[in-house]
């Protein structure tokens, strides 16, 4: 039992986490629970598809379906992420200050909160489709063994989700000063982890090359499978032997949607002061 | 040089050298093909050895029902393979060494090790 909890902990985990860092970064956007409930569903109802589909998505494109559909998936997220990002260095101020009179940034409001929709739904359907199969298989094959280990699996869950919620409320308790930067820089870390993952499923498919692999090896000192190496792993994308192509593409990334976020807030705070 | 010499004690030793020299042909060619079999939760053959410093096609063939996954952090790869199907996965060049992997859902008995030679 105590195997099972521990495997479905880290698959929730890397969707918990996400889901607590973009809940908090959209509090102040009206209806905003709403949307994050849809998301949540959609979620749960893809990864039950692409779990019941496994066989044939893996054996799409000869057999490298799988890495090219969860590079598909980790891309798009990435892309929400950014636009999200730079969508709040350009409103968030108006947001904060009176989200109530600020009528532009809710009427983007809406469309930033399909955005969230889509990364939430996409994060679940990635995790949630790997625990569906693990589970499945538990149920499938030791008929005794089983309803401890579901029950074992729920465990897992409630661990995962916890550690969202925490992560959630934790960023709430932010000073709202900070409060902009700190979900901002977060999304970042997010994002970049999310592209370095896309290179791994490309390299992995051999449509990439690796460059160099692994570039360092910090396995010792930090393990990928112990708590800390976890949870940096979901929320700064830490990796314990990366290929230098996912250095490239976390690099790429992390300045893009950075430089671009700067710019959104240069713009946007001379618009201010010409009014 | 150990080819050498031994082929210099026998007749049979002869067909030794042959296949040294073909099998480096062979492989350059391409890059190298391993299969490894999933039967009743656990991987066959359990230590699969490779040439290191070389792209590896690894084919992994789940004949169980259930799904599995096969993860590795040494090797920094993860993929699920359905039941009653087969995958497929790239890996190194690598240095040689010792790469633990084991089946994610089944991590008690489905272990196993890619030595890099």
């Amino acid at each position: 039992m105590f195997g099972t909890a521990i495997i479905v902990f880290r698959e929730v985990l890397e969707a918990a986490i996400l889901i607590g860092i973009v809940a908090a970064a959209t509090r102040s956007i009206p209806g905003r629970n709403r949307w994050l409930f849809a998301g949540l569903l959609a979620g749960l109802s893809g990864a039950g598809l692409v779990a019941a589909f496994t066989d044939v998505i893996g054996s799409l494109s000869s057999g490298i379906g799988q890495e090219l559909f969860n590079a598909m998936v980790l891309g798009v997220a990435v892309l929400m992420l950014a636009w999200h990002n730079i969508w709040m260095s350009s409103h968030g101020a108006e947001l904060s200050a009176n989200a109530r009179e600020a009528g532009n940034a809710i009427r983007d409001g809406r469309r930033e909160c399909s955005i969230l929709l889509v990364v939430v739904g996409l994060a679940v359907l990635r995790e949630g489709a790997e625990t569906v199969l693990f589970l499945y298989g538990i149920a499938a094959s030791d008929g005794a063994a089983a309803s401890t280990m579901l029950l074992g699996g729920a465990t897992g869950v409630i661990l995962g989700v916890g550690v969202g919620y925490a992560i959630y409320a934790g960023l709430l308790r932010v000073p709202l000063r900070w409060f902009f930067s700190a979900t901002g820089l977060l999304v970042l870390l997010l994002a970049a982890g999310m592209a370095s993952q896309t290179a791994r499923f490309l390299i992995q498919a051999d449509l990439l090359p690796s460059l160099a692999a692994p570039l360092w090896d910090t396995s010792a000192a930090l393990p990928e499978n112990s708590i800390p190496g976890m949870l940096l792993h979901s929320l700064i994308g830490y990796d314990a032997r990366p290929a230098g192509m996912q250095i490239v593409f976390y690099a790429t990334v992390l300045i893009s949607i950075a430089v671009s976020m700067k710019l959104a807030n240069r713009k946007n705070s001379q618009q201010q002061g010409i009014a | 040089m150990k080819y050498l010499r031994s082929a210099l004690t026998g007749k049979c030793c002869l067909a030794g050298v042959g296949l040294s020299l073909l099998i480096p042909l062979g492989t350059l060619a391409a890059d190298a093909d391993y299969t490894l079999v999933i039967r009743d939760h656990r991987f066959q053959p359990a230590e699969l050895t490779v040439p290191a410093e070389k792209k590896i096609k690894l084919t992994i063939e789940n004949r169980d029902v259930t799904p599995e996954e096969f993860e590795s952090h040494a090797l920094n790869r993860e993929k699920v393979i359905a039941g009653k199907s087969t995958a497929t996965i790239f890996i190194g060049p690598l240095e040689p060494g010792r790469y633990p992997f084991v089946g994610e859902f089944n991590e008690k008995t489905a272990l196993g090790v890619i030595v890099a030679q």
